[in-house]
């Protein structure tokens, strides 16, 4: 298991927190929470490990769109990076619900 | 380290009864005894291999379906026997292989069987019986559920031959991806996947570990020293309550059952304040 | 009892087992009556795993709500059988024992209170090993408390069934409710075969796993309570009327006569073919329906 941390400049406050998916094969769960900072900060821990660069790419295109304050934690079993972004969106939709 | 020799029970059960012998009607693999411990009536019951059992995956000690049912029903005997106000002790000597692997045991629902002798050692315990485990071999997973780990006490000898666990060695090493040498050194640091007895007391979970040098074949006085521990355990057992709360107070469990501690707050907590509601 | 069981004609079904773990959970209650209780931001994960090298899930794959059922309090624990199997570490097993407990607490309160148990799991999750094992023994003890005061209703609707030492805390239940798609049994097919041998039980073999373990099977052999389809408004009315029918006179695994004569008359020198067993342990309701 890998533990990997970014982070993003972000200003938007959000309101509520969320918590979607599975910690199941090939999936991953996403726990979303409102921040206090001017950044958005994630940590991830994942089963496989050696893959900074591709959630790196995944987050980096996660929040070119996304602009909210948030700490995000990701739970990973090898989900694809289409999962990683489909359960992120969930989140964010749920978190604005 | 510890294989299974199937002969502590026996062993163990005549050293504190004098006898061995299946009561009638009964499978030869359940013995039960009534003797007098202390001042108590104490009812003793043991699972042993029996290779002329009816059930041929039931053959080597394993808990089957008869052995389950056997165990339930002389539990219960117990409690529905009761007159006094004294309420008998009840001693289950435990080395078992495991649970029978079996397709007519699945058939015949062994899970439910297993549920009836863990209902009857519960239902004693909560009826105010004191009911003492003493682990004096293997007591492994569905065999320990069924026979044992219901007891408000659980003593257990501090020997190379005794296994608590929930899979044998072999079998959760194949199952979690792992090689016997890796699963083992694992259990050096992280104690409840370790197989030694001696990790196993970190957990919290035993009363106490008793020392006897060769527990096949045990000295007089060795014999009465368990005896006495037996004793002391079924007197600590009545001074306090009947739930197994104390699994989680000893020294060692506030030590390596944190997680559980905490969660029991936190679950407590918000149970508590939902109501205010 | 013949209404123990349902056709299958609903037009408008919900997949119970499409639904993850919290979302069965919050499907039996009374709509907008259901409160988590230590959910994933509580992070009551599993310490063990991570030293394992092993990613952890919030909430240790157990769901904890309390809310009301029939306007009735009741705890729903729901186990996540796609997050390790189902299997029982630590923190899962310490949160549906606390759950028992604190429902039997409202109980001798005088706040009636039943308990469901979603039950999804392969037992002991062995990464935990002795602290699983020792967690079942203790849900099994809260479980035969809590049962004395209000129902304890286990359901197994599937794909991972309930098996290892969860399935005695499915025995010790009030009510079992399965579905077709549920299996419930000690030990799994693998298991078997791999220490009893393949010609004690062939793994591979789907039908003789159905045949034995299968929710239909369970049902027509008086082990389970009830049959539903797979779908979620039937089996929350299922809960519904095991709740209003309350604690039963006598546990299914307190029949230890009844139960031990049945195996005393079994012919062990041979396998049989599972199906016979339903003429001698079926319930009337199912030997009637089959008239």
């Amino acid at each position: 298991m890998e533990q990997i941390e970014f982070d993003y400049p972000a200003k938007r406050k959000v309101s509520r927190r969320a918590h979607v998916g599975v910690v199941g094969s090939g999936d991953l769960e996403v726990l979303l929470e409102p921040a206090d900072a001017g950044s958005s900060h994630v940590i991830i821990r994942t089963s496989v490990d050696g893959f900074r660069d591709t959630w790196k790419a995944v987050l980096d295109r996660f929040f070119a769109k996304y602009d909210g304050v948030v700490r995000i934690e990701i739970n990973d079993v090898g989900a694809t990076p289409g999962s990683v972004l489909l359960r992120l969106e969930q989140a964010v939709e749920a978190s604005e619900q | 380290m510890s294989e299974y020799l199937g002969i502590r029970g026996t062993v163990w059960f005549r050293a504190l009864t004098g006898q061995a012998s299946p009561m009638r009607g009964d499978p030869g693999s359940v013995l039960t005894a009534d003797v007098s411990l202390g001042e108590d009536n104490t009812r003793f019951l043991c699972v042993v291999r029996d290779p002329h059992a009816r059930f041929p995956c039931a053959r080597d000690g394993q808990v089957g379906l008869e052995e389950a049912y056997a165990l339930a029903t002389r539990v219960r005997e117990v409690i529905e026997q009761e007159t006094g106000a004294v309420k008998r002790p009840i001693i289950a000597i435990v080395d078992v292989k495991s649970q029978a692997y079996g397709r007519r045991e699945e058939t015949a629902a062994i899970f439910l069987a297993a549920a009836a002798a863990a209902d009857a050692y519960g239902s004693a315990r909560l009826a105010g019986h004191p009911v003492i485990t003493l682990v004096v071999g293997h007591a492994l997973s569905g065999g320990f559920l069924t026979h044992g780990y219901q007891a408000n006490r659980i003593l257990a000898f501090d020997d190379d031959g005794v296994m608590i666990h929930a899979m044998h060695k072999e079998a959760a090493a194949r199952i979690t991806r792992r090689s016997v040498e890796n699963l083992e050194k694992l259990g050096r640091t992280i104690a409840p996947l370790s197989y030694d007895i001696r990790d196993y007391a970190k957990l919290g979970l035993l009363h106490k570990l008793l020392h006897v040098d060769s527990p096949e074949n045990p000295s007089q006085q060795e014999i009465q020293n368990v005896r006495d521990e037996l004793i002391a355990a079924i007197d600590d057992a009545r001074h306090s309550p009947v739930d197994l709360r104390n699994r989680l107070q000893s020294k060692e469990a506030r030590e390596t059952r944190k997680a559980s501690i905490l969660t029991r707050t936190i679950l407590e907590a918000q149970w508590a304040e939902e109501q205010v509601h | 009892m013949s209404d123990e069981r349902y056709d299958a004609n609903f037009i408008h079904r919900q997949s119970f087992i499409e639904l993850d773990a919290r979302e069965r959970a919050k499907a039996l209650f009374d709509p907008g009556t259901s409160r988590e209780l230590a959910g994933p931001f509580d992070r009551m994960e599993s310490p063990w795993l991570p030293m394992q090298g092993v990613t952890p899930q919030a909430d240790d794959g157990c769901v904890v709500m309390k809310g009301k059922i029939s306007g009735q309090a009741a705890v729903v624990v729901a186990l996540e059988g796609a997050f390790q199997g189902g299997s029982m570490g630590e923190v899962s097993g310490a949160k549906l024992t606390t759950a028992l407990d604190l429902a039997c607490a409202d109980n001798e309160k005088g706040i009636p209170t039943s308990a469901v148990m979603l039950l999804e799991t392969g037992g002991v999750r062995l990464q935990e090993a002795n602290l699983g094992l020792a967690a079942i023994a203790e849900i099994m003890a809260s479980i035969l408390t809590l049962r004395k005061y209000a129902p304890v209703i286990s359901i197994t609707a599937g794909t991972v069934g309930c098996f290892g030492g969860m399935s005695l805390a499915a025995g010790l239940s009030s009510y079992i409710i399965l579905t077709r798609e549920a299996r419930l049994g000690l030990n799994g097919p693998e298991v078997i075969e791999q220490e009893s041998g393949v010609d004690e039980f062939d793994s591979s073999d789907r039908a003789l796993i159905w045949a034995i373990h299968g929710g239909e099977q369970r049902y027509a052999t008086g082990l389970a309570d009830a049959l539903v389809d797979d779908d979620t408004q039937q089996v929350a009315d299922a809960v519904r009327r095991f709740i209003a029918k309350g604690v039963p006179p006598v546990h299914r695994s307190s029949q230890v006569a009844l139960y031990r004569n049945r195996i005393a008359a079994l012919d062990t020198s041979r396998q049989w073919e599972p199906k016979e067993l339903r003429a001698t342990w079926g319930t009337s309701s199912f030997a009637e329906e089959k008239q």
